[in-house]
């Protein structure tokens, strides 16, 4: 390794010029184009607080910006979490959240206009996924430097059109269907539905199944109604609908207009923009100046507010729905951004089975990708500038967050752990899932359907983000279980005899049914005049007093809470500020100066995992000799989660996150501290025994 | 019901008088007022009530005030306010009639501070027994023993058995073996009340070593002392470093302003082969305001919207973030080979953080349960942390200056260092708990008055009890299962604002919304304990069987469950 110092002014050039040709790249996509390539830089590492780097080669592809080490890799402690995708030098371009150029020692935002300037001295990319490369240039010849600066701002700068995304001539070359294991219900057909109405005991039918190609726009595939309704035109559908639901007897019905309670998309993008900044850290000195305020910092920029407003909301519904017995209706202008955040969290509060690994997957595609939740828009894939029509937006990775904080809290509730949370926000930005790429069913089919036609192939096949076998191997998606979920057999076990005919009715209540149709305008004189209709029949609490919401639904905690707590049945986060919490593993795992050597929730989560793979042993042993009476039971223990962790000791606190191969053994010793206590009234500067003299000698 | 367990209570705590009154109430500020009878003792204030019982040991309360007077009219306007030292307040109502009030706010007054009515500390009425005698698990040549010393640069001296060199410290000391006797009495006449410069810690590899003293009384002046420059560069050449760091704990600014008491830091041109490093770190007044806006923020109710802001203002983290990264510095000097100073203006207080905390990252000893309650013996009880001025026991006077919460602000470094590292701590959340807790009861002598000599004077070993006799009595509610012994490491904290956190289970204990459970993971990791011994027992049983089997009937198969069992013995 070579020491760059003072910031890279005046160090040792390097002696060789390493070309690394496109063959010996690994692991490399055998679809990707080679559109840019070969220009030695120097990457720095923030392995440690001296601007050390790494001399190699980037190249750039139409799927990802790649950095070539020079050195041979070191026999790292072995990866257990390697992404089959991109390595750890790698950045999708989709993930490139923004470029800068350092000229003369000033950082300055890389946008479009600026290509044709003078080519940086160093090269600042943040991702999407929070992490920071820094390029230096100086070692490279001029001209190549600007080839490969230019490529890059190029290929992550410009809009795209739908077509050229990369998922394309993945879908074009990619070997057959990877068997799915566990198979998520992906609600695109009508049995999916069905199945779903039949779990869920839901006094609902599904109606025909191809209205949605009548009306070209974003609709359910597959819709349901209530059973009252007959099969008709669907001009006037939605009003029946909600007639429907309104005059069903059983239950009253509520109307809950999220965009007048919650921000809107617009303040979430702009919060959360404030928000990631303070993750995006760029050098240790930075690093402690932002610690000196971090609360305020944080507090200030309404992110974790928003996050305690959307479970606040969803608390609201579930009140609604569980203790008053009354159906509600979300809805919102395009009824596919907070309806689907509200809905689905009020599902994960209602129902265990989507706090399962794939009761969970399904309900995203059920109320996300089926719900129509405009991904490309929202997570502006394509770069689009034209921000009115596309307004981009964090709106899955907000449902993300609220339900990492529930996580968090009932840790035992949910069969997935925190890191296929962090996995699953990263996997938004990997360009090769048609989850994330459409916005819409229907634009997703036509998509599909041109580019097969266009290639002149068979039906593309793009995979979902739920084949996690494309992107982790069966021991690293052994991670994305919690090793606490609480067993749903064993509690039942213990509770089998109570009652839970209340419970059922509530769960028969899938919001998703009552969710307005999207699109704008479209249904809009409908749903004004159902609006008036049901205005008289809101909560007065939610009109009346906007301003203490809070206060409202404490009492309805606070009787949840006096309850023993069953992670099988109704589940309510605390909303007390001490009890909102910052997503460590997502936001700080890049960060050296944070990380803790040997420490940190892995270390216990490892040595239970260790425990339970040992008591599995046992069992396993216990049955093989077939003397064991209960066999029923033995089924119950789950495929041991991370066996991977017997090493578990020096395992730090980003695990499986950032691996660390530098560790020096040093600690980080906070700077700038004193000006972070404004401490000047005369306390400070007082003695510590005011009332005794210090004898003169 | 409640009223006999109150009455198993008092038995048991030898009760010397009491008082019951049965019609107040008990203004809660989670569940609004609730009526019931108090029951008062020289030990605790009780109110059982048939859901709910309050119990709160007398010398926790700071403050008793009478609120309301003869012509409050408002419901439950007259009654008793009193504040408590452990982050709440208690208010009760009573009737307007007959003189209750006065009664019990006398009866109170004098039994929450008995020292100020001539009164002994309920320490030394209580006739409790335990199993283990705790003042036995600190003995001072045992622990210096476990350290290696004396060696041949380390010796110990009893030049303080009769606390003749310095009032405050123990009477077992350690210092360079070059010193003699009449050095250290000169150093003494330059260092603030007496406290010369004595060994806490040795690094058994690389023999550097933490000292702690006070500071040098240098004064307006600039003082110097050729004895005080020589004693601390034998020091330094005990183990050959080259430059003896001196962390002084104060921020500098406070350390000048220190000279104008006679008191100072030790300049650069006096000690030629010395860096002095200050660490900002503030005094008890501002560290006692700190702790008061805390408990503004969190008692009765969290803030919600502005929670975090609030915290910030507080400044309690940061300050637990400048002594934490304080300690890193000093335990960093230490294990890369470098002898240390600590002191701060008297070192008893901040010293006491830093040299404990540094300890606690260098010493795998003292993460352990019983460690640790060395370290507590060692480096704030027998050095003269002046718990009496500083937690205030048995005093009327709630305003005193003196108190402060810098043994509180210690624990709560120390449970920050156990939340980033899970697994290298013997004890749990609960123990650090206790402990807080009884630092206020006045059950137990171990944290009562100022310093040893006191201590000797008033009997404390042989008339009291100490907390760790009920602690080591029985340990395993203490105790954390998932401790794993490692003894090399040196743990570095991360004292970053993104680490550090408010500890919720104990400032805000009170709150019923912050739901008080055995952590999740805790819990199942015990019942995945106890799974594995009923299997391991199982296993057992079939393989006694099974031998029994194979000597009464030849069965051929019998021979491979055998390999089995020989094989899984083994990990275990």
């Amino acid at each position: 390794m070579l020491s760059l110092g003072g910031g890279g002014a005046k160090s040792t050039k390097p002696s060789f010029v390493s070309y690394v040709t496109p063959e010996v790249l690994s692991p490399r996509l055998d679809w990707e184009d080679f559109d840019e390539e070969r220009n030695p830089v120097l990457k720095h590492t923030q392995d440690d607080l001296s601007q050390r780097g790494i001399f190699g080669t980037l190249l750039c592809t139409n799927f990802r910006v790649s950095f070539v080490s020079d050195e041979t890799p070191l026999e790292e402690m072995t990866q257990h979490f390697k992404n089959k995708l991109y390595g750890e030098n790698d950045i999708p371009l989709m993930c490139v959240d923004n470029i800068y150029g350092v000229y003369d020692e000033k950082k300055k935002l890389i946008t479009k206009g600026m290509l044709k300037n003078k080519c940086p001295s160093k090269m600042i990319i943040h991702c999407k996924d929070l992490r920071v490369f820094q390029f230096c240039l100086t070692y490279t010849k001029e001209e190549d430097a600007k080839k490969i600066f230019q490529g890059i701002a190029h290929h992550c700068l410009e809009p795209k059109s739908l077509k050229c995304v990369f998922a394309f001539s993945y879908a074009a070359s990619s070997s057959p269907e990877v068997q799915r294991s566990q198979r998520t219900v992906m609600f695109d057909s009508k049995e999916d539905w069905t199945q779903e109405m039949k779990r869920t005991k839901a006094n609902l039918r599904i109606v025909g199944y191809n209205f949605w190609m009548k009306y070209g726009c974003a609709m359910f595939k597959a819709s349901t109604l209530p059973v009252p309704q007959e099969d008709g035109l669907m001009q006037g559908y939605m009003e029946r609908m909600l007639h429907a639901v309104a005059h069903t007897h059983l239950y009253s019905l509520k109307l809950e207009d999220l965009s007048e309670t919650l921000p809107t998309i617009q303040d979430i993008q702009q919060s959360y923009n404030k928000f990631k900044q303070f993750f995006l850290i760029d050098n240790s000195t930075d690093f402690w100046v932002s610690d000196v305020k971090w609360f305020s910092t944080l507090e200030n920029t309404g992110w974790l507010d928003i996050i305690r407003q959307c479970l606040q909301k969803a608390v609201e519904v579930v009140e609604c729905l569980e203790k008053e017995n009354t159906n509600v209706l979300i809805m919102e202008e395009e009824g596919s951004d907070l309806c689907c955040v509200i809905s689905s969290l009020v599902q994960i509060m209602l129902d265990p089975h989507f706090r399962t690994l794939t009761g969970f997957q399904g309900l995203v595609q059920k109320e996300w990708v089926a719900g129509c939740h405009a991904f490309l828009d929202r997570c502006n894939h394509l770069y689009q500038k034209d921000k009115e029509c596309h307004s981009p937006s964090p709106v899955f990775l907000l449902f993300l967050e609220c339900v990492w904080q529930m996580v968090q809290q009932h840790s035992p509730a949910f069969q997935f752990s925190e890191t296929y949370l962090t996995v699953l926000s990263d996997s938004i930005h990997v360009p090769i899932f048609s989850t994330f790429l459409f916005n819409s069913a229907y634009q997703r089919e036509s998509t599909m359907k041109a580019e097969a036609q266009h290639l002149q192939r068979g039906p593309l096949n793009c995979p979902a983000v739920w084949d996690w076998s494309v992107q982790f191997d069966c021991k690293a998606q052994e991670l994305f279980i919690n090793p606490l979920y609480a067993d749903k057999l064993k509690q039942d076990k213990a509770i089998r005899k109570v009652p839970r005919a209340k419970h059922q009715r509530q769960l028969s209540l899938p919001s998703s049914a009552f969710k307005t149709p999207p699109k704008k305008g479209f249904f809009k004189d409908e749903t004004e005049s159902l609006k008036k209709m049901l205005r008289v029949k809101r909560i007065s609490r939610w009109m009346a007093s906007p301003d203490s919401p809070a206060a409202a639904t404490r009492e309805f905690y606070e009787t949840w809470q006096r309850r023993p707590l069953d992670y099988h049945g109704l589940l309510l986060p605390c909303l007390d500020g001490p009890a909102m919490r910052l997503w460590m593993q997502r936001y700080l795992r890049w960060i050296p100066e944070v990380q803790i050597l040997g420490g940190g929730p892995v270390a216990i989560t490892s040595m239970l995992a260790e425990l339970l793979s040992q008591v599995q042993d046992l069992r396993r042993e216990l049955d093989m000799r077939s003397c064991w009476e209960t066999e029923a039971e033995s089924l119950q223990l789950r495929p041991g989660p991370l066996a991977l962790t017997r090493t578990s000791l020096r395992l730090s606190s980003s695990f499986p996150f950032a691996s660390n191969r530098n560790w020096t053994f040093k600690p980080a010793i906070p700077t700038s501290l004193l000006q972070s206590l404004m401490v000047t009234d005369r306390l400070a500067s007082q003695e510590d025994e005011t009332n005794e003299v210090i004898s003169l000698v | 019901m409640t009223i006999t367990v109150g009455v198993a209570q008092f038995l048991y705590f030898l009760c010397l008088f009491s008082l019951v009154d049965k019609d107040v109430m008990y203004i809660c500020p989670f569940n609004g007022a609730l009526k019931g009878k108090v029951f008062i003792t020289n030990f605790r204030l009780m109110e059982p009530d048939s859901t709910f019982t309050l119990d709160v040991p007398l010398s926790v309360i700071s403050r008793i005030e009478k609120m309301g007077g003869a012509s409050s009219r408002g419901e439950n306007s007259y009654g008793l306010d009193i504040t408590c030292k452990d982050m709440r307040n208690l208010r009760f109502a009573l009737k307007q009639e007959g003189h209750s009030r006065r009664d019990i706010f006398g009866e109170l007054f004098k039994y929450a501070f008995p020292l100020s009515h001539g009164l002994p500390l309920f320490a030394f009425l209580s006739q409790e027994k335990f199993e283990e005698n705790g003042w036995n698990i600190y003995k001072p040549m045992d622990e210096f023993r476990r350290q290696g010393l004396p060696n041949e640069r380390w010796r110990i001296s009893f030049i303080n058995s009769t606390y003749e060199l310095c009032d405050t410290y123990p009477t077992i000391l350690v210092v360079p073996f070059k010193a003699t006797e009449e050095d250290l009495r000169r150093v003494a006449t330059f260092r603030s009340r007496c406290r010369i410069p004595v060994l806490s810690w040795i690094h058994r590899e690389n023999q550097a070593v933490i000292m702690r003293c006070s500071q040098p009384l240098v004064g307006m002046s600039g003082k110097r002392n050729k004895d005080d420059e020589r004693y601390l560069d034998i020091i330094r050449e005990a183990n050959g470093t080259p430059k003896l760091t001196i962390y002084d704990a104060r921020p500098n600014v406070n350390a000048v302003a220190n000279k104008a008491t006679g008191g100072g830091y030790e300049g650069e041109d006096a000690y030629q082969n010395a860096e002095l490093v200050f660490l900002d770190i503030h005094n008890i007044h501002v560290m006692r305001e700190s702790l008061k806006k805390l408990k503004d923020i969190v008692y009765p109710n969290v803030e919600e919207s502005h929670w975090l802001s609030s915290l910030e203002s507080t400044h309690w983290l940061e300050h637990i973030k400048l002594v934490l990264s304080g300690a890193i510095q000093v335990a960093d000097k230490v294990s890369s080979g470098n002898s240390v100073v600590v002191h701060c203006s008297d070192g008893w207080d901040r010293t006491a953080q830093l040299t404990s905390l540094a300890m606690l990252m260098l010493d795998s000893y003292y993460r352990t349960l019983r460690g640790f309650q060395v370290l507590l013996e060692k480096e704030w009880i027998s050095f003269g942390h002046k718990f009496a001025s500083r937690i205030g026991h048995g005093d009327k006077n709630h305003a005193d200056q003196d108190r402060s919460p810098i043994f509180l602000q210690f624990i709560d470094c120390v449970w920050q260092m156990t939340k980033q590292f899970p697994t290298a701590f013997e004890f749990n959340e609960h123990f650090l708990i206790v402990v807080l807790d009884h630092l206020y009861s006045c059950r137990f002598g171990t944290f009562l008055y100022n310093c040893e000599s006191i201590r000797d004077s008033h009997n404390v070993r042989t008339k009291t009890v100490s907390l760790w006799s009920l602690i080591n009595s029985s340990t395993t509610s203490y105790v954390n299962p998932f401790f794993t012994p490692e003894s090399s490491r040196v743990l570095y904290p991360v004292a970053s604002m993104r680490h550090l956190e408010l500890w919720v289970n104990y400032y805000i204990r009170w709150n019923p919304r912050i739901r008080h459970q055995q952590s999740p993971v805790e819990q199942r990791y015990k019942e995945l304990l106890a799974l594995r011994d009923q299997y391991l027992k199982k296993l057992e049983e079939l393989q006694l069987s099974d031998s029994t089997h194979m000597t009464n009937s030849s069965t051929p198969n019998a021979a491979s469950p055998n390999q089995h069992i020989t094989h899984l013995q083994t990990p275990f």
